[in-house]
């Protein structure tokens, strides 16, 4: 098996900082580290999951209702993990709350469906969709790591800058209220690709 | 075999779906009373957050406190009200009340069920816990207020929201603005009313708090559903200061009472 199927998703074709997909849920899901994790598992799961079943029916499946097919097989995973995170971490599904049936809507799973599920092997396939989700999941949990510790002081819940340093307290410090909104995301994701596209020039256009 | 005939499509899509209906229906059967279960603790968790019991200091909700044991010890009696303050029979405030749909209900000027749960507290006080639901700038909020003995002192309040800003509206469910609310009287020039919360600063009035600089809408959405609710329970707070000694109990409690005065 091409070892590209590996590396690819994480950096030259990583779904967020270079093929821009899955966007939407990354800027909305950031704001905890904890959220964050959970989000890139489910769809991970998801991706890999709705890849090894579509790779296993793609010499059955009618070409004109190939789509619906995708979608009903997509949609029954994330059902199931938005139901399983309501029975097991309600907290965490509350916090997420409409995301996790957003899922459905990720272009990135439809995206590796249709490009590489629907013409390769089931355990490539599988792989592929793993990689792609954990590739999106880096990039979830990067700017997350930014968002909370910047914004909240936090790092999944627990205090890493110091009370003692807040302005309340007698300090100096204040957390940056704008990390918490959505804009600060998108600027947050801007750096990350930025830095990308400097370390690896292949990525620049002419 | 010709996988693009009519029949063939037809036929494929219906095993699939059919397949994926059962995985789901299965799943859903398989997880209802785990869910259920989750929901409720967080509904009991927010009542007993609203009466500061399993609460750290600062008003932060204790990581390590259990909520369900403490709702069985402390929740006495339950009971759903109607607008007039006269108990509905055979309805469960904790099982039976959707208050969004008494939300509704209260806005059209339809008869509603009102909630109330009368939780002794550890010195043997008697709180009276009722509840409160509302829109706010992005979605729905809601939150519960206990009420002291004397019908008029917010022993504490407790509020949550769906979705509303981070930082901004969102602060409503944080300890530094539930928290203004103990020790508040409900009164409104002489007559029972609810608190408000104020733009600009309470500035030490004994019926406001503070409402949250930057988030002007869902303050105020705060302040109305407030005034709307407790507009609802009113006659019940009112009833209870001319006749004071009307217990607040649930359908059990009522037939046990009955049969002891006999």
């Amino acid at each position: 098996m091409n070892k590209e199927i590996y590396t690819k998703p994480f950096f030259l074709g990583n779904p967020i900082t270079v093929l821009v997909l899955g966007i939407c849920s990354s800027l909305a899901v950031t704001v905890q580290l904890k959220g964050a994790l959970v989000m890139a598992l489910s769809v991970t799961i998801v991706t890999a999951c709705s890849s090894l079943i579509l790779s296993l029916l793609r010499n059955t499946i009618p070409t004109r209702v190939r789509i619906i097919v995708q979608l009903v097989v997509v949609a029954m995973f994330v059902i199931l993990i938005d139901q399983v995170l309501k029975a097991f971490a309600y907290d965490t599904s509350k916090m997420l709350s409409v995301y996790i049936g957003l899922i459905i809507t990720n272009c990135i799973i439809m995206g590796r469906i249709e490009a590489f599920a629907l013409g390769n092997k089931p355990w490539p396939s599988f792989v592929d969709g793993a990689c792609n989700g954990l590739g999106y999941g880096m990039i979830l949990i990067i700017v997350a790591f930014f968002r909370e510790l910047l914004g909240s002081g936090t790092l999944f819940g627990f205090q890493i800058i110091p009370a003692s340093w807040y302005l309340e307290n007698g300090g100096w410090y204040m957390n940056n209220g704008l990390m918490i909104l959505p804009p600060m995301a998108l600027i947050l994701l801007g750096c990350v690709v930025w830095i990308q596209r400097s370390i690896q020039k292949e990525l620049q256009e002419k | 075999m010709n996988t693009n005939s009519n029949t063939y499509t037809v036929i494929y899509t219906t095993i699939l779906v059919v397949i994926v209906a059962a995985i789901l229906a299965f799943a859903s059967s398989a997880l209802k009373s785990r869910q259920q279960a989750n929901m409720d603790l967080a509904k009991m968790k927010t009542i007993m957050l609203a009466a500061n019991m399993g609460q750290t200091p600062e008003g932060n909700a204790d990581k390590k406190a259990d909520f369900m044991q403490l709702y069985n010890d402390h929740i006495t009696a339950t009971c759903v009200i109607d607008a007039s303050g006269n108990v509905i029979e055979g309805v469960d405030a904790f099982k039976d009340v959707d208050l969004k749909t008494q939300f509704n209900n209260l806005k059209k000027g339809l008869p509603v069920q009102l909630p109330v749960y009368e939780c002794t507290m550890d010195d043997g006080r008697k709180v009276n816990i009722v509840a409160m639901y509302g829109a706010g700038l992005w979605g729905a909020i809601w939150g519960y207020m206990a009420v002291e003995d004397d019908n008029q002192t917010v022993a504490g309040a407790i509020f949550d929201h769906a979705s509303e800003t981070p930082g901004l509206g969102a602060k409503i469910a944080e300890a530094p603005f539930y928290t203004q609310f103990r020790g508040k009287k409900l009164t409104d020039n002489g007559e029972f009313g609810s608190v408000k919360v104020i733009k600009g600063g309470a500035n030490g009035a004994d019926n406001g708090v503070d409402a949250i600089s930057g988030a002007t809408m869902t303050s105020k959405a705060v302040s109305e559903s407030l005034a709307m609710w407790f507009n609802a329970y009113k006659a019940y707070f009112t009833n209870r200061t001319s006749a004071p000694e009307q217990p607040c109990c649930d359908e059990a409690e009522c037939a046990e009472n009955t049969e002891s005065n006999e």
